[in-house]
């Protein structure tokens, strides 16, 4: 079973990284861009066809390693 | 004093704590981060400075769920003194030993350089060999040593006198200028509530020796030594 983890840096964080990005695209030529915030993608191959079982386990591995849930939000889904 | 440093795949500092600890004259062991117990009789345990695990995922969060790191808690459970210096700080934020995160430096940049640091207390097991509110000049090497926390939890750590040091100039004068990644408040280290763990991210084992210009970093190892 395929599923995607999102991670994102949770409103009001400072992110310096997508500011850097901003200015990046901004220096390119990159028309209509107000902000960039970088987050994360986690693609999973999960073992077993059970989707309850699936969002448990990828929500406690969001919740255990792979977010820092004091600045981070996490999203799970199956693809 | 035996101390034991916990080694990560990545750590790069961990011969430097050695280095100072020894000069102040504790005993000093490696522990791989595999193991799941500590020597037996560790008074200090120390996770020292580099890029455990590449720093990977984030700075810490690897090395903080290792297997050592569940013997670490037990023993900061029972008082045992834990030192988290750089990377080390980082991986106790990651492992909950201490609350907050390190964040990456508001410009950006890699800061490596000589930065003094404001002694905020002389009154615990690391710092009674310094006076109070002295600025001690030691060294940082970070990308990620911004300190962030939740309000409430900024607003406990001051009002419980938790934080250990903060940045200043050569004067004594904190913040401005002389914050070189954007933390909050100026924080570059803090305590646990019992104040048996302690989080910094400079490197005092780096200035204990006059060949390197300045020996500013040992008061730190020499409280220990007077704690054990």
């Amino acid at each position: 079973m395929k599923a995607r983890v999102t991670v994102t840096l949770k409103t009001g964080v400072l992110d310096p990284q997508g500011k850097a990005i901003e200015g990046a695209l901004h220096s390119l030529g990159v028309e209509g861009i107000a902000s960039v915030r970088q987050g994360k993608v986690f693609d999973i191959e999960f073992e077993g066809a059970n989707p309850e079982t699936a969002k448990a386990a990828l929500t406690a591995a969001s919740e255990k390693l792979l977010a820092n849930t004091v600045v981070e939000n996490f999203r799970v889904e199956l693809l | 004093m035996k101390a034991a440093i916990v080694l990560f795949p990545g750590s790069n500092r961990e011969g430097d704590a050695a280095r100072a600890l020894r000069q102040a004259g504790a005993q000093t062991s490696i522990v791989w981060h595999a193991d799941h117990e500590l020597p037996a009789g560790t008074d200090l345990v120390v996770l020292p400075g580099g890029f455990s695990y590449g720093d990977y995922l984030r700075c810490g969060a690897i090395a903080g769920r290792a297997h050592v790191m569940e013997a670490v808690r037990r023993h900061a459970a029972r008082g045992g003194l834990v030192l988290g210096i750089c990377n080390g700080f980082q991986i106790l934020c990651e492992s909950g030993l201490l609350p907050g995160v390190l964040m990456r430096n508001r410009d950006l940049r890699f800061i490596c350089k000589r930065q003094h640091l404001r002694v905020e207390r002389n009154d615990t097991a690391f710092t009674r060999a310094y006076a109070l509110r002295q600025p001690i000049d030691v060294a940082i090497a970070h990308g990620e040593g911004n300190y962030e926390a939740h309000e409430e939890t900024i607003t406990r750590l001051e009002g419980e006198g938790r934080v250990a040091f903060r940045y200043c100039d050569a004067s004594g004068k904190v913040g401005g200028a002389a914050n070189p990644n954007g933390s909050t408040n100026d924080i570059a280290g803090i305590y646990s509530e019992k104040f048996n763990v302690l989080g910094m991210m400079p490197h005092p084992e780096n200035l204990i020796d006059p060949l390197v210009g300045g020996i500013d970093g040992r008061g730190l190892f020499e409280s220990l030594l007077r704690a054990a």
